[in-house]
């Protein structure tokens, strides 16, 4: 009963928000051809980096494809879901429209999350998918059950990690208020998902591994793709999004507490 | 008389803008932060001896990057972010009436928030001399202006494309994908990833007709003391200022005529 109402509600804000995006129809072409260059480019980057080496922290090209591949997917998750409504959170509490979610009766992390969608996004995710079918066909990669369980486990985890992260930050908009640039850090840090872990020094390694889970995001995936990930690899990183979102449901919660309003 | 107001004209801006900017200084400190994406790139090409292949030691490559950083962090532009907001906001029209051109006010604020960053580019350099000490070394009077110069000048040459891609918003309302759009080329292929020298003699032979490297790689190899054309350089990046003013202008007075205030 009550899924079937988040259901309706969620078909009712898919139908606004693309009803409203698709007025920019051209602006959801530029985005498109925005992100095929800005793979291009990484493939350029990641050329340069092999023109003289044939491995890469122990991958060779064609397996670091991979990690662009999924790159691609969750950074067009991102820009679907997560950059739009989570900038939005931004507008809510700065403008003091957070009270009429508020009083809603629905679930209000559910509300923000989920209100707005950019198409575009949408664009880049199959391009993603495509690249790593192209991986899959140039790595002989064999399609069996519990290798697409095992993806599909990981992937979805990265993605919940994804999530937490960019609500996490969102969050403490309650207190700061301008949290844009905060943002633009994450970022500009989530932009390491684009190489695998091992290319990394040490330090750099354990500090995107330990306080920013940005490893797990990318790597673990495509490990997974290549058969070397173990399972207690795979286990981690479900024990790792679990956690995360726990803890971000939690801080927004708590964060709820000192909301006050503004302009009102 | 004429100087003397524009003097004080300028000053007055700039000193506004100033004062404005200092009210945001952690916002400006993580913009800072979010910059050091250069500093991620050199672990990568350290850390797999992939500088061996071109020629450069760690230590120059080192350098590079930070300058690379240094460059980046005194060139970032996002006037069309602001006039698109503005123009939306209808906040256009009022500067449109006063005897100044408004992207004046932009410059300034640009400026402004320059002088407010420097402290914290300072304090990201002085720790990343903590963990490279040998990498420490003082550039020469002579070089240190004319890098100034030539940063200066990348900065006027993405001040004005930008401009250009702003005044866009007189037909379409959403020029910012424009401008993310053009971002990618310029990550990609102005050296703040990679050193162009770097790049494969295929894309080579014709880089050096855009302005890409003249936006990160030349500034940087000057000041860094990398090989580097210093009159070519600097030739090239006058060249260009040269070729987008007459086209800004050209834009500005079309796109004014055009102009049908937004939001009032």
């Amino acid at each position: 009963m009550n899924l079937r109402k988040y259901q309706k509600v969620y078909k009712k804000f898919l139908h606004t928000s693309l009803a409203s995006e698709l007025e920019y129809k051209t602006n959801i072409l530029v985005d498109f051809i925005t992100a095929i260059l800005s793979l291009v480019g990484s493939i350029f980057l990641l050329s340069i980096f092999f023109q003289n080496n044939g491995y890469i922290g122990g991958w060779k090209f064609e397996q670091a494809l991979i990690i662009q591949g999924i790159y691609t997917i969750l950074n067009g998750i991102t820009n679907t879901w997560f950059n739009p409504n989570l900038t939005e959170i931004v507008k809510h509490i700065r403008e003091g429209t957070l009270d009429f979610v508020l009083l809603k009766p629905i679930d209000s992390q559910f509300f923000i999350s989920l209100k707005k969608i950019n198409p575009s996004g949408i664009l880049e995710i199959m391009l993603g998918f495509f690249l790593l079918f192209f991986c899959i066909r140039i790595n002989q990669i064999n399609l069996n059950l519990s290798f697409l369980t095992q993806s599909l486990v990981t992937i979805s985890c990265s993605i919940c990690i994804l999530y937490s992260l960019w609500f996490f930050i969102s969050t403490t908009t309650i207190w700061f208020v301008k949290t844009w640039n905060a943002i633009e850090v994450l970022r500009s840090f989530l932009y390491i998902g684009r190489f695998p872990l091992n290319s990394f020094s040490f330090s750099l390694r354990i500090f995107f591994s330990v306080l920013i889970p940005i490893a797990f995001i990318t790597t673990i995936p495509s490990e997974v793709f290549l058969g070397l990930s173990q399972l207690w690899k795979i286990l981690l990183e479900v024990i790792v999004a679990t956690v995360f979102l726990i803890t971000s449901r939690k801080f927004w919660l708590f964060a709820l507490k000192f909301y006050s309003s503004a302009s009102s | 008389m004429i100087s003397k107001l524009i003097n004080r004209k300028i000053f007055t801006l700039l000193k506004v803008q100033y004062s404005n900017m200092l009210e945001y200084r952690v916002e400006i400190a993580l913009w800072a932060i979010s910059g050091i994406i250069p500093f991620f790139m050199l672990n990568i090409w350290t850390n797999n001896n992939l500088n061996e292949s071109i020629n450069i030691s760690d230590v120059m490559l080192s350098r590079y990057f930070l300058c690379a950083f240094f460059v980046r962090q005194f060139s970032v532009v996002w006037v069309v972010f602001s006039f698109e907001e503005d123009s939306l906001m209808g906040k256009v029209s009022p500067y449109l009436i006063q005897p100044l051109n408004p992207f004046f006010r932009y410059f300034a604020q640009h400026l402004a928030e320059q002088i407010t960053r420097f402290p914290f580019a300072l304090l990201i350099a002085f720790f990343f001399f903590i963990f490279n000490p040998e990498s420490i070394w003082i550039p020469n009077l002579g070089i240190l202006f004319l890098s100034i110069v030539s940063t200066f000048l990348s900065f006027l040459i993405q001040f004005l494309i930008q401009s250009i891609i702003a005044c866009l918003c007189f037909w379409t309302e959403k020029a910012s994908s424009v401008e993310r759009l053009l971002f990618i080329p310029t990550l990609f292929l102005s050296g703040l990833l990679a050193p162009v020298v770097s790049f494969p003699t295929y894309v080579k032979s014709w880089i050096y007709l855009t302005p890409f490297p003249y936006l990160i790689d030349f500034p940087a190899n000057l000041l860094s003391g990398n090989e580097t054309n210093i009159s070519g350089g600097l030739s090239m990046q006058i060249l260009w200022i040269f070729l987008l003013f007459p086209l800004f202008k050209k834009i500005w007075s079309e796109g004014t005529k055009k102009y049908t205030a937004m939001g009032s």
